[in-house]
């Protein structure tokens, strides 16, 4: 039985609190596609992605207007394409990305992941090929993501691959430079990445999944830091039962629209991913929620202890409202995509270092954030070293999504617009990492991933 | 299948009736209705049975925000279920 305070509850988180769907994530499968010739491989994955997603948008934008929900994102997530395109070549692979381009305009979706490549223990030729033309790639097209992960927990940390991500991050930093460095924006390095992930710019469809699955990423900051604001002055026991309730209703939300999608669209339901994603809108801010949680302001001593217990809470309460969760499932703390972040970074108040910490206790790692554009490619690849290594040492996921923006330095800031947002430059140690990073090789998996 | 329809807004003359009205023009059945009026704001909520819709529940959801838009009003007609699966273990 319904009551007014429930029905008027739903429609203020709606109304005031920007409570929204942020994606639905059609995963699709290219493994039937393979093919040594890269036009044909190219036929057959436009016309496996636009058929098996034909309905996407359409099918999301029906449920949005009879659940009265926002679903403010509907998204393909496809099999990482190194592993169909092992026998193309470079140039091969940039046709692919065009491929994936002409899939997503035609389908209506504002992105596709899964331009990938897991390369954590060793890269194939094909990987290398792949990852060659990464940033023509990202500055030809518009919509298409990508992503490589480069360490976990099983394989250790391929430092290989990490010292080529250095240089492929500047080279899309230069190649997008008369548009703020926004390849950068769609790339990025992780360890341990999730293969069931429906974020951007990290999703794509593992090898494990089926031929096509839903999956639902919920988001809420405004109707989490709402509920905290109207508990008042309760102590951290109390206010974690605050998250937790409030959790299990947006992510109840969020199952009810996936399992709806999966039903209309004919493809399995994957998972829910229970993360909080900010928008720079203002009243969608993670950090907001940490600062109603009693800081001054996000990055004050007390963030990480704050964000950690945020983020426990929130899988708490999310994890008893959905069948299967998985994903990234946590807060995210992405700097440009994040009004209140934005805000703490340029009143001096939150640095790389404190975003580093706060990246051990919730996902995803240093998410959006730009740097000066003359930061050689030692001191990326040291950064996506140190991030990749919180991953790896506490089995979580952790990625870099790190913007050298081509010509600008500390002061100035980026704008991408739209879910990007806006981010200020922030100031890095430029002390050199280069002959560590140069040594190579592999650092060894961590003991405690001996687990059998 | 039901629907709940909100209206929230300042008050002012007529707004059932005009909501009544669009319901039955689209043969929406109501079957439970309450409203409150705190100093001069409206707020209302009914429950309709919608199985007999004449046109889809997604355009008739829309073209209720429509009118509500024209009289300064929010009006909202949304699937029974966002409400259980929110509230209803």
């Amino acid at each position: 039985m319904l009551n007014v305070a429930d029905i008027l509850e739903t429609i203020g988180m709606i109304r005031e609190e920007n409570l929204d769907i942020r994606t639905i994530t059609m995963g699709i499968s290219l493994l039937d596609c393979v093919s040594e010739d890269a036009n044909r491989l190219c036929d057959k994955v436009y016309d496996k992605i636009t058929k098996t997603a034909e309905k996407l948008v359409d099918t999301g934008v029906s449920i949005e207007r009879e659940y009265g929900i926002p679903i403010v994102n509907k998204r393909v997530s496809v099999t990482p394409v190194s592993l169909v395109g092992g026998a193309i070549s470079p140039e091969g692979y940039l046709k692919l990305a065009h491929t994936l381009q002409r899939a997503a305009k035609t389908l209506g979706i504002n992105f596709i992941g899964g331009y990938s490549a897991l390369v954590h223990k060793g890269m194939t030729v094909g990987d290398r090929n792949l990852i060659s033309v990464i940033p023509e790639a990202l500055a030809e097209t518009e919509n298409v993501c990508s992503s490589v992960n480069v360490a976990s927990t099983k394989a250790g940390i391929n430092m290989d691959a990490i010292r080529l991500m250095g240089s492929t991050i500047k080279r899309a930093a230069y190649l997008t430079r008369d548009n703020n460095s926004i390849g950068c924006a769609k790339l990025v390095v992780f360890a341990n990445v999730p293969e069931d992930n429906p974020f951007m710019a990290g999703a794509f469809h593992g090898v494990g999944e089926p031929d096509s699955v839903i999956n639902v990423g919920v988001s809420g900051p405004g109707v989490v830091a709402a509920a905290i604001r109207r508990a008042g002055d309760c102590d951290l026991s109390k206010l974690a039962d605050v998250i937790k309730t409030t959790a299990f209703k947006i992510t109840r939300v969020g199952q009810l629209v996936a399992s709806e999608a999966a039903k209309r669209l004919g493809a399995p339901f994957g998972i829910i991913d229970l993360s909080l994603a900010p928008t720079p809108a203002i009243g969608d801010s993670v950090a907001r929620i940490l600062e109603e949680m009693g800081l001054e302001v996000c990055g004050s001593h007390g963030t990480t202890a704050a964000l950690a217990m945020l983020n426990d809470a929130v899988k708490k309460g999310g994890v008893m409202a959905s069948s299967h969760v998985g994903g990234l499932s946590g807060a995210f703390i992405p700097v440009s995509e994040d009004e209140g972040m934005i805000a703490a970074v340029n009143q001096g108040a939150l640095s790389i270092e404190k975003l580093e910490a706060m990246t051990a206790v919730c996902s995803v790692g240093l998410d959006m954030i730009a740097v000066p554009g003359d930061t050689t490619e030692e001191v990326i690849c040291g950064i996506i070293a140190d991030e990749i290594s919180i991953g790896v040492a506490n089995t979580k996921t952790t990625a870099v999504r790190l913007i050298p923006a081509y010509g600008k330095t500390v002061g100035e800031s980026v704008s991408f617009g739209g879910l990007l947002g806006t981010a200020p430059i922030m100031p890095l140690r430029t002390y050199s990492p280069a002959k560590f990073i140069s040594r190579g090789g592999r650092i060894p998996a961590p003991i405690h991933s001996l687990k059998n | 299948m039901k629907a709940v329809i909100t209206v929230t807004g300042k008050d002012a003359v007529g707004i059932i009736a005009g909501v009544s009205t669009f319901c039955a023009e689209h043969s929406a059945n109501i079957t439970e209705i309450t409203q409150s009026v705190l100093s001069e704001y409206f707020a209302m909520i009914m429950i309709a049975e919608i199985d007999k819709l004449t046109i889809p529940f997604a355009d008739f959801a829309d073209k209720l925000a429509t009118m509500g838009k024209a009289k300064g009003l929010d009006m909202r007609a949304m699937h029974e279920d966002i409400f259980n699966t929110m509230h209803h273990i």
